[in-house]
């Protein structure tokens, strides 16, 4: 069933058309056996995918991303699970300000974020540590993990820990057994949310970034500014390649509009 | 929650969230209060770097200097385009994709949503491939004949502003999308049986009913192009320079801390006094919309 007019069919393919140009075009480019960014029209070739694999700074900055993006949105989601139970459950003062406060990295602009936490961790001599750029990041991603585990345990029925409760449960079994269980999908959805957007974030990276601490985007976006090649658009091809799997898999077993709906302020 | 006078429940939420605040306030409040500090301070190279000492310079060469004028006028500017074509576009798109039923949907959702996933450096990339004076969108025009010279897209506002729609267009339609979940088709239908033309029942019925979503999905999109960095410093190079590509150079080019946190406070201060006064005023406007 369509109710849409042909007009307005033309426009959604014209909108799919733009959205879709640049991710197409990339992976396209990517299989090129030249030198130069073009198109592959004399066969395609693997060439610069092998070519990733051997330079090891794009290795190393990937590997880097991917240990940074799972210790934040760990940490953020161990963080985050109590205080949304504080919220949902208890009405306290200051109740309002702390959510204000905890939702407020997302009204600050990434590049003031950023220039905050180079002087910051300049100062307390962090600047270049692991820890560091992991603590610049959890603020980053603590909002998004926060409003998802919010949206789980607001509406929870507490008759089940009621009833856990009277029968003897400790606060702990409760938690484990009962409340956990029930707030899964939130505390999920809210690690994955935060992981990507971990992984994807480069406006404060580039200021948080030494040298040994370079996450892959940055050390993207450091390659571009110099020079545009076919090894960087068959990287950039495959990690388009891994979020179209991964947005596949959550698609399959979580639902993605349940992620996606954090995206949004 | 009748075990409010318990005092062990008076305590628990606090114990709850005191571990984001702690993290809030060592990592959140300080580092910005010390660049609210820091953009105070000048900066001497014969002296060795950054002096602290207050003083209002930095604020004073930003607001005084014409360079700095351009630069806030070129990023406000920008936001407005940006803000003005992701209206235009995202909002017929969310009511399309809101028409739609089954398999397609889910798949235009995916094609417009999944690009958010995607770093907005490989976004970027994509535009720059395309936009090369031998890139494919000069190759076609070329080639059907609509040009003769290879149009000029990198390095111009209007590259910037195409890409930047590109990337940002996706929370317009997430929010058109939002508020259209609310809207109950009865009305609709009741506006076509009364005998309403289609365009009016979307004029008169549909679009007030989605101002709030339109309004809100405007103000991220413009929160976001105003503080927008990869894109601007790809597409725009050195010459478009936008506010946060200037305190990037203050601060990593010439090491003019000071002057790049005050330009970095600039930016923060005219986003909230912006974001504030639109949230009271789609409040005060379509309070009851929110309830």
């Amino acid at each position: 069933m369509n109710k849409n007019s042909p007009l307005a069919l033309l426009f959604n393919i014209v909108f799919l058309t733009f959205m879709l140009a640049p991710l197409v075009i990339i992976c396209l480019v990517a299989f090129t056996s030249n030198g130069y960014i073009s198109l592959p029209t004399n066969g395609f070739s693997l060439r610069w995918f092998r070519a990733i694999f051997e330079d090891s700074q794009f290795v190393d900055a990937f590997y880097l991303s991917i240990k940074l993006g799972v210790v934040s949105a760990t940490i953020a989601i161990l963080i985050a699970v109590p205080a949304a139970l504080a919220f949902a459950r208890y009405d306290f003062k200051g109740r309002s300000v702390f959510m204000a406060l905890f939702l407020s990295p997302m009204m600050v602009p990434h590049i003031v974020l950023g220039v905050a936490f180079l002087s910051f961790l300049t100062t307390i001599g962090w600047y270049g540590t692991f820890i560091g750029i992991v603590l610049s990041h959890v603020i980053i991603v603590m909002p998004y993990a926060l409003r998802l585990v919010l949206s789980s345990v607001v509406g929870l029925d507490q008759r089940a820990e009621k009833a856990a409760v009277s029968l003897g449960a400790s606060n702990w079994v409760v938690f484990r057994h009962v409340t956990l269980p029930m707030i899964l999908p939130g505390v999920v959805g809210g690690w994955v949310l935060s992981f990507i957007t971990s992984f994807d974030e480069v406006t404060m990276s580039v200021f948080v970034a030494s040298p040994s601490t370079t996450t892959l985007p940055v050390k993207m976006y450091a390659h571009i500014t110099e020079t545009i090649d076919p090894l960087i658009a068959s990287l950039s091809a495959l990690m388009i390649f891994i979020t179209m799997a991964v947005m596949f898999l959550l698609d399959r077993f979580y639902g993605l509009d349940k992620i996606l709906v954090g995206k949004g302020k | 929650m009748n075990t409010l006078s318990n005092p062990v429940n008076q305590v628990r939420p606090y114990l709850l969230s005191s571990p984001a605040l702690l993290l809030y306030i060592g990592l959140f409040m300080i580092p910005l209060i010390m660049t609210l500090m820091l953009s105070f301070y000048s900066y001497d190279v014969d002296r060795g770097g950054v002096v602290a000492e207050f003083s209002f310079t930095n604020y004073v060469e930003v607001l005084s200097d014409s360079y700095f004028h351009g630069i806030f006028f070129r990023t406000f500017a920008l936001s407005i385009a940006v803000t003005v074509l992701c209206v235009l576009l995202g909002t017929p798109e969310a009511y399309i994709l809101h028409r739609m039923s089954g398999r397609w949907k889910s798949i235009c959702m995916l094609a417009i949503l999944g690009p958010l996933l995607v770093s907005v450096v490989v976004r970027t990339l994509g535009w720059a491939i395309l936009f090369g004076s031998k890139g494919v969108i000069n190759e076609s025009l070329l080639a059907i004949g609509v040009i003769d010279t290879p149009i000029k897209l990198m390095f111009t506002n209007t590259g910037v502003i195409i890409a930047l729609v590109h990337v940002l267009v996706p929370f317009m339609v997430l929010s058109v999308w939002a508020s259209l979940q609310k809207l109950d088709p009865m009305i609709e239908n009741a506006g076509l049986s009364l005998g309403a033309s289609p365009f009016i029942v979307l004029r008169q019925i549909v679009v007030p009913q989605i101002m709030p979503g339109i309004l809100s999905g405007s103000l991220i999109v413009f929160a976001l192009t105003a503080s927008a960095f990869a894109t601007p410093s790809i597409l725009g190079g050195r010459r478009l320079k936008v506010v946060a590509t200037t305190a990037y150079d203050e601060y990593l080019g010439t090491l003019n801390w000071p002057l790049g946190a005050a330009i970095a406070v600039l930016l923060l201060v005219a986003n909230v006094i912006i974001i504030t006064t639109y949230n009271k005023f789609i409040e005060r406007k379509y309070s009851q919309a929110f309830k």
